[in-house]
């Protein structure tokens, strides 16, 4: 193992894991935000938006994300949608993770029984108060794990973002590769970075997981 | 180059019988993930702290580590221990072994939903474990967690596209292959795409069947 490798190709590589950083945490806290959004509406709206959004989610969770990515990407510029690998990368994985984000969020919604918030109704608490107060703080306990599930996919899911060219890590490893001849190396520092990623987020769902279930712990 | 359907006709028997090999992968891990997820997810709460930890070991390694390394790990490494699988068995296996962990951290939260008395009062009534697994817990825990479940069984079918790797011709490899005979990458990806979205339209139209009936109850 040369070390001095390292040394030289350093500096990319960190620049590259911020590149994959960036894109993962922009683009899945966007799909978070944008899954939330679509969930909601899908429950309190009327039924051809239901359908709109039925269809939205069952296309794009049902194609491969390098697709939507090429479309987005090679396809944008058709009707005048230019937009730069990391605009690309970041807009594709807030498109690509909201509907599985808005399904775990609707199975949230479900596990919450609906009698509770016919009572918070009854008592005359507004529908924005009975998310916050009745119907969030229960549903995210079932969620908490498989939300965490999914950002740790999406984690992995950054690699594909180097078919557009954007300097990610695994971009940066393919170069160094390239240009050094060695393949364990950049490719056993790729592991260690994605591991570093998991492993953090692991953290950060056990976190939030401590938190939302604080309530359901006995005194 | 203008898009030809042409083009896709031609080379559909092909890409459908590749689909057949995604199919039966995804099908089989399937079956694997969700029966082996139970079993992990019934370890990982246990209050065993062995079993409990070693589940823990496993889900971490299993979530951490890339499907890719998995499935190669699966075909070139198993022989050196005395199992030699063939490459459609090491496929399925590394796939459903894999999915069985986000499974069980699905079905972990959707059981911490379940109110705790509902199992005390299991216990109380002196229900064996496995009764109250088997009739209080899992179904309650599947209805929670099926929308999540869904989510993850269609991730399944798109890292199906992995096992071309270990080469099995499967939907990814067929494409890759009339693409470079043809070099008409935009009809057979788009083609391939369509056939994983039909795949996939039909686990999610089967995973809202079941929601419906379950709700019901």
């Amino acid at each position: 193992m040369e070390l001095d490798l390292f040394v030289r190709y350093g500096p990319a590589l960190i620049r590259g894991f911020g590149v994959t950083i960036l894109c993962w945490a922009a683009g899945s806290l966007g799909g978070l935000v944008l899954g939330f959004v679509i969930a909601c509406l899908y429950r309190w709206s009327i039924a051809p938006v239901r359908w709109v959004i039925y269809a939205y989610v069952e296309v794009i969770r049902g194609t491969p994300f390098m697709i939507q990515l090429f479309i987005l990407y090679y396809g944008g510029p058709y009707i005048g949608l230019v937009l730069s690998p990391v605009q690309a990368g970041i807009l594709s994985f807030i498109v690509y993770g909201s509907p599985y984000f808005s399904e775990i969020f609707r199975s949230g919604f479900n596990a919450v029984p609906k009698g509770q918030v016919e009572a918070a109704r009854c008592v005359g608490m507004a529908e924005a108060t009975i998310l916050r107060r009745i119907v969030l703080p229960q549903m995210l306990v079932p969620i908490t794990p498989p939300l965490t599930n999914f950002f740790i996919i999406l984690t992995k899911e950054t690699a594909i973002l180097s078919v557009v060219t954007v300097p990610e890590l695994l971009y940066e490893t393919q170069t160094m590769a390239a240009e050094t001849f060695t393949y364990v190396e950049p490719f056993l520092v790729l592991s260690l970075f994605y591991w570093l990623m998991v492993i953090g987020t692991n953290w950060l769902g056990g976190r939030v997981e401590a938190r939302v279930t604080r309530h359901l712990k006995r005194a | 180059m203008n898009f030809s359907f042409d083009v896709i006709w031609h080379n559909l028997p092909y890409l459908l019988a590749a689909a057949r090999w995604t199919l039966l992968i995804s099908v089989a891990g399937m079956a694997i993930s969700i029966i082996w997820g139970v079993f992990l997810c019934a370890a990982r709460i246990s209050k065993n702290p062995l079993l409990s930890n070693l589940a823990a070991l496993y889900i971490s390694f299993f979530r951490g580590v890339p499907l890719l390394v998995q499935l190669l790990m699966a075909y070139y490494m198993l022989p050196y221990v005395g199992l030699d699988l063939p490459a459609i068995a090491a496929a399925i296996l590394a796939v459903g072994l894999c999915s069985a962990a986000y499974t069980a951290e699905i079905l972990r939260g959707a059981l911490q939903a379940i109110p705790a008395g509902q199992t005390e009062a299991a216990h109380a009534l002196g229900i064996p474990a496995f009764s109250l697994w088997k009739r209080i817990l899992v179904p309650q825990a599947v209805r929670i967690g099926l929308p999540s479940l869904v989510n993850e069984l269609i991730l399944l079918v798109k890292v199906s596209s992995l096992a071309s790797v270990v080469g099995i011709g499967e939907l990814t490899r067929i494409s890759q292959n009339i693409t470079g005979q043809t070099y008409r990458p935009l009809e057979i990806y788009i083609a391939a795409a369509a056939i994983y979205f039909l795949i996939n339209l039909v686990i999610s139209g089967l995973g809202r069947l079941a929601e419906k009936r379950l709700q019901a109850g």
